[in-house]
């Protein structure tokens, strides 16, 4: 037992039910009794509805009901709600919970089937039988941006919002640089992808007209405040909880999916317990993506490769429907800068339309595309002047005398970017000698030798982390000496439960063993945003480290009654509130929640063992003083001014095979700060596991969509998720810059890992073929088309390196 | 994702499964490792009327292994005939094909001759089948009949093979004297159905020159195909033949799709690089097997 | 003799060292008779077409995808699944299986859903070797290569079948 465990390697409390089978995902809740959904999917990426023909489904065996637009209802008729709406989101649009007259993606939900179990709702779901005419598709964000086709009628350029910042005159400043340069560049579509797809459990308790949902969501308390508003309930009849959840990384932060309405909805009409599974083909066409974007840089730069000015123009394609408003554009835009000093920017991204998918945040939600941009300006302009890519990049660095150091832009939260805190000299440091980054030319002598060409990469970020408005935690101590723990934020496989654990026991001096950790319970805790942002540890470890320090507070108040002395000189330790110095002048913290009530009936020995300490009462106060009240808990929130920035650089070694242009990884290198760190393991748990989303993006993963607007790889089988037999081995080196901002010193640490993974990459294989990297994901094929391809742009360095070219 | 409806039976015995196909008729499958069927069943892209499982007919699970090649029963798994090392010193293609079927947990599944009867070009052993110049037997009601792989393959997905019958057995004829295999492949992730793949044989004469040279390709064409590349490489001795020659007349002779995974060319690319390696491996085996 | 050809059929069959019966659809899938009518949803379901391996059991000792397997084709078989991995110590708790030890010392796992197949995979592998011999990179790679995890980048996962080949090497 011990009780200052932060900053420990504690192995993961959740652990102990998952290894076992025993963890409690939305498929595992229900019974054979519970109804099952289906639903029927547009098959065409635009199309106009023109009949929905259910005959044909009516006999099927165990059919209960279906529904149709026709059948919804007050506010459930009404499009999705535009969950963070921007003055600069000027043409906003959502869908609605089943389409209405109109499709404008494949897969979107057109009929909800409910049978008694998901084999039958399916057999009816094939029986019904839409009729379409279709419309002319848009289809991917250079489509969108010649507009020849609109995806929405009404507005013909297809642009949702034009986000613009600015921190200076960019054009004079360009006009005034040394050098400039400008390239267009290309990321593509891949997706949060988690292992368990989405899911709804409904059931109705009519006696109590009350509600309880499961849903496999990141936000558990606005999927509550959906489903009270769009079903005309009051909010304290719906319950809604986050069970386990198999992943999200971030396609589940979006509420509330049209599921999450449809599937209680029918709870309620059928009086019956209703399920909804998604399953991986339904995950494919109606989830989200994320990703692509065409990106149009110029930079202006002096002879030293000092950037002077950075004008950056983006195309990004939202899909079909603007649910989560612009966070992911505004999050290019801001986060582009990374950790480099800027003298003036300007930035303008288009969101628009396509008849596709839509595009709400994945791990990173914008970073990587944002790092791509920054990242290969640097490798542009260390190629343009013959200067080694490390040493351009420390001559643009922000210097750790600069903090706080304000970009003059505005962050996702509306809140100033002003980066707390860092070192990124001392990152790149680390790095390059991690990675071997003096010795690449060695290692390019050695592959050649073999017959592989070989290059190296770097990229580095800054990630703003935890932005707010708030999170709270709720602390209870129990007679039994138990210590309740909630907070509304969810989890996803982040091992909350066990930080969590770890802050309350260093802060109120009890052993982890004795705490209960609850997230993603609106039963729990009302009010909570979600998880997402790499926000959890941040948001909620501080929340949940103030609501220990208020119990603290009191359960000291309460012993220095009892024990007769200052609460100054108290100490809790090993669940024990005992007198600093003086062994044996000390109090069980059981035993002080048992006195902070003062209805003590003696159910337990708790109770009967608290009376020896209960002093004789004062017949003038009342029992619970004015401004107190019985039990030892405490809710507190913690809502930060504004985010704090993490930051990193990671390093890829690529060898590519000249025959057959397969590319290996062969090393990667991590160097990661994110403050404070409350369990070292679960932080390398979270690089690693970002790094390897990083090299799927960059090498694997790509949502092919054809000119129809057919996903042409919806499958596990077509769209290639990596295997432990494509990622690398990743080496991971930390450095720790607590954010003054909160009291842990905590920044996020959940999305890092993946942000830097293109660049790094892209940096590498150009370096490795000395042909110019334009486009992400790259495949083997792509790179053998590139490099037969006279017209393909050859670099600086490789002609450099050949002999054959002078400086540029 | 569920399976349509469909109904099932599991004779036991070779006489009943032809019964109740015969039965049961056209909307009738035959069930065996159902690795390739299962996917297709759960994504409604195939819906049968009924389902015969052969699993519990006796007598189809042996690999019987003679000088003359190795016949593999219809419900011999991946995973066993890859550990059959009389099977693979007989004919070493079928190991080493075998080897990159899938994963380990597919590979205990499903079986070498579901996978021939599948006839899917992205599979290995069909392409095996073909190099190796083998055949299968098919029971049907009126007997027990003999298809060569050239007769077996009609397309991609699609078979000779109609109306009641079962795919009994799959006779692989043994590597030749003074010869050597390789197979190779190339997939986007290990384990995946391969972008490109090259299965090759190679026949020495007594003076280790070079007397055939045959390959055949996974996920190239729509059907296998064997190449004869021997007029590249014919009468060269072994240490010095031109193979890479080789391997630039296998691109001229395929005729490889284009796919999300790889363009035509790409794939003409790597026949001709899976080709000229395959090639030295095998050449190396043969000389190895052809006395000095 | 005519074989019946049925819609529905009762399979009997073992669990985990326990005897159970269902009767099911002969189209249910094995994946979904174990959660769903016997009740063990310790067996997850992630792509319904064998490429996770999520859904991975042991039918008579060897690893197969429960979602590529009908449950009416395991009549008469043994079937093993997570729930079956940790023993009784016969004093009211479990013994885990030292891979499920491996998973937790090794952070082999964030959300959790797709450990189960990883932990029968590597289960089978390790009980099914030669516990002496020294681990080899590729029977690690074999025992873990099939599966898809997107929590973990697979580093820990490989470390724990190293840490737990090395414990049963201990108990030797």
């Amino acid at each position: 037992m011990t009780t200052k465990v932060f900053g420990e390697p504690v192995r993961r409390r959740e652990d102990a039910r998952l290894i076992t089978g025993k963890g409690r995902y939305l498929d595992d809740i229900g019974s054979t009794a519970t109804l099952a959904a289906a639903f029927v999917r547009s098959p065409h990426a635009h199309a106009r509805i023109l009949d929905i023909d259910v005959t044909g489904a009516l006999d099927v065996e165990g059919l209960v009901a279906i529904y149709t637009y026709e059948d919804l209802t007050g506010p459930l008729a009404e499009p999705l709600p535009v969950l963070i709406p921007h003055p600069q989101l000027t043409a906003p649009r959502t869908g609605f919970p089943l389409a209405n007259g109109e499709v404008n993606h494949v897969g979107e939900p057109v009929v909800m089937v409910v049978a008694t179990d998901r084999y039958l709702a399916e057999d009816a779901a094939e029986r019904i039988l839409v009729t379409y005419e279709e419309l002319p598709p848009v289809v991917g964000v250079d489509a969108a941006r010649e507009a020849r086709h609109a995806v929405h009628a009404e507005i013909p350029d297809n642009v949702a919002a034009r986000h613009h910042q600015e921190t200076g005159d960019v054009e004079p400043a360009l006009a005034a640089a040394k050098n400039t340069l400008s390239f267009t560049q290309y990321i593509e579509r891949s997706a949060c992808m988690p292992m368990e797809g989405k899911g709804v459990h409904a059931r109705w308790d009519a006696a109590d007209s009350s509600l309880r949902v499961y849903t496999s969501t990141q936000a558990s308390t606005s999927v509550r405040a959906a489903i009270a508003a769009k079903l005309e309930l009051s909010l304290d009849k719906v319950e809604v909880i986050a069970p386990d959840v198999g992943g999200g990384f971030g396609v589940k932060i979006v509420h509330p999916w049209p599921e999450e309405l449809l599937v209680p909805m029918a709870a309620i009409a059928l009086q019956a317990e209703v399920k909804w599974a998604e399953d991986r083909r339904e995950h494919f066409v109606s989830s989200a993506h994320e990703r692509q974007q065409r990106q149009e840089i110029t930079v202006g730069y002096d002879d030293e490769g000092r950037i002077t000015a950075l004008d950056v123009h983006i195309w990004h394609d939202n899909g079909a429907y603007t649910p989560y408003g612009i966070i992911v554009p505004i999050v290019t835009a801001t986060q582009l800068v990374g950790p480099y000093v800027i003298p003036v920017y300007r930035v303008i991204v288009e969101s628009v339309f396509t008849n596709t998918v839509i595009v709400t945040p994945y791990r990173g939600a914008g970073r990587p595309q944002g790092c791509f941009a920054m990242e290969r300006t640097m490798d542009r302009i260390a190629d343009a002047l013959g200067l080694d890519r490390a040493v351009v990049r420390e001559r643009n660095l922000i210097q750790p005398d600069q903090f706080p150091y304000d970009h003059h832009l505005t962050f996702q939260d509306g809140r100033p970017v002003i980066y707390d805190s860092g070192d990124y000299p001392g990152l790149m440091a680390k790095l390059k000698k991690l990675v071997g980054w003096e010795e690449a030319e060695q290692l390019r002598a050695d592959a050649g030798a073999r017959g592989r060409m070989l290059g190296v990469g770097m990229a580095l970020y800054v990630e703003g982390t935890g932005p707010g408005p708030y999170e709270g935690g709720h602390v209870q101590v129990l007679g039994s000496g138990k210590v309740l723990v909630s907070t509304g934020l969810t989890s996803q496989g982040q091992g909350h439960e066990t930080a969590f654990a770890q802050i309350v026991a260093t802060e109120l001096g009890v052993p982890i063993e004795d705490i209960e950790v609850t997230t993603g319970d609106t039963r729990r805790f009302g009010y909570a945003v979600g998880t997402f942002a790499s926000r959890a540890a941040v948001m909620s470890g501080n929340a949940i480290a103030l609501a220990a320090r208020g119990v603290r507070a009191k359960a000291l108040r309460i012993a220095a009654d009892v024990l007769e002395v200052d609460p100054g000189d108290l100490e809790i330790d090993e669940g024990v509130v005992q007198v600093k110095g003086t062994p044996g002048a000390s109090i069980p913290l059981r035993t002080v929640a048992v006195l902070s009530n003062p209805l003590r009936y003696a159910f337990d020995e708790a109770a009967r063992q608290a009376t020896q300490f209960a002093g004789p009462a004062d017949d003038t106060r009342p029992p619970v003083a004015e401004g107190d009240a019985p039990g030892l808990e405490h809710v507190d929130y913690y809502s930060p001014v504004r985010s704090t920035f993490a930051s990193g650089a990671h390093a890829a070694i690529v060898e590519i095979d000249p025959a057959t242009w397969e590319i290996d990884v062969v090393k990667y290198a991590v160097v990661h700060d994110c403050g404070n760190i409350v369990n070292p393991m679960i932080v390398e748990g979270q690089v690693q596991g970002g790094v390897a989303q990083g090299v799927g993006g960059a090498l694997y993963e790509r949502m092919a969509y054809d000119s129809a607007g057919q996903l042409q790889n919806a499958s596990f089988m077509d769209f290639l998720m990596p295997y432990s037999s494509e990622i690398p081995d990743v080496v991971i080196d930390h450095q720790e810059t607590p954010s003054p901002l909160n009291p842990l010193g905590l920044k996020g640490a959940g999305e890092a890992g993946v942000i830097p993974g293109t660049a790094a990459i892209a940096s590498a294989i150009e370096d490795a073929v000395g042909r110019r990297i334009t486009a992400m994901p790259i495949s083997p094929t792509q790179l053998y088309d590139l490099m037969r391809d006279q017209d393909t742009e050859r670099t600086a360095a490789a002609a450099r390196r050949a002999g054959t070219g002078a400086m540029a | 994702m569920k399976p349509s409806a469909f109904r099932y039976a599991d004779p036991r015995s070779l006489e009943e499964a032809l019964e109740v196909l015969s039965a049961e008729g056209e909307g009738a499958k035959v069930l065996a490792g159902g690795q390739s069927l299962l996917p297709l069943l759960s994504m409604r892209l195939a819906a049968p009327a009924t389902l015969v499982d052969i699993n519990r007919v006796p007598g189809l699970d042996a690999v019987e292994t003679g000088e003359g090649g190795v016949r593999v029963g219809a419900l011999v798994r991946h995973a066993r005939l890859l550990e059959d090392a009389a099977a693979a010193r007989v004919q070493p293609l079928l190991a080493r094909a075998t080897a990159n079927v899938a994963h380990p947990a597919i590979r205990n599944r499903g079986t070498t001759v579901g996978s021939i009867a599948h006839a899917d070009p992205s599979g290995e052993m069909t392409s095996v089948l073909a190099l190796t110049g083998g055949s299968v037997t098919v029971a049907t009601p009126a007997g027990v009949e003999t298809v060569g792989w050239q007769d077996l393959f009609v397309g991609p997905l699609e078979t000779s093979v109609h109306g009641p019958a079962v795919v009994t057995s799959a006779f692989f004829p043994a590597l030749p004297a003074r010869s050597g295999t390789a197979f190779a492949e190339i997939a986007r992730r290990k384990g995946d159905y391969a972008v490109c793949g090259a299965g090759v044989v190679v026949t020495l004469d007594e003076d280790r020159r070079v007397s055939a040279a045959r390959a055949a390709y996974i996920s190239v064409g729509l059907v296998p195909e064997v190449h004869d590349l021997t007029e590249a490489v014919a009468g060269q001795p072994v240490d010095t033949a031109d193979w890479a020659g080789a391997g630039a007349l296998a691109r001229t002779l395929v005729d490889p799709d284009a796919d999300i995974h790889a363009s035509a060319d790409y794939r003409r690319l790597l026949v001709g690089v899976l080709t000229e390696r395959t090639l030295i491996e095998a050449a190396a085996e043969a000389a190895g097997r052809t006395a000095a | 003799m005519t074989a019946s050809v049925d819609a529905e059929r009762t399979v009997t069959l073992t669990v985990n060292g326990v005897p159970r019966e269902a009767t099911v659809p002969v189209r249910r899938l094995l994946s979904d008779a174990l959660r769903h009518d016997l009740g063990l949803t310790g067996t997850h379901v992630g792509c319904e077409h064998g490429v996770c391996g999520a859904c991975t059991v042991l039918v008579d000792g060897a690893p197969v995808r429960s979602c590529l397997v009908l449950a009416v084709q395991v009549e008469g078989a043994e079937v093993r699944t997570v729930e079956g991995l940790a023993h009784d110590d016969h004093q009211g708790g479990q013994v885990l299986h030292p891979v499920q030890e491996a998973f937790r010392e090794c952070h082999a796992l964030q959300c959790g859903f797709c450990t189960p197949g990883f932990l029968m995979t590597i289960a089978a592998g390790l009980e099914n070797r030669d516990a002496s011999a020294e681990l080899t990179e590729e029977e690690v790679e074999e025992m873990v290569g099939g599966n898809l995890c997107r929590c973990t980048g697979y580093a820990n996962i490989k470390k724990a079948v190293r840490h737990a080949a090395a414990a049963m090497k201990d108990a030797e």
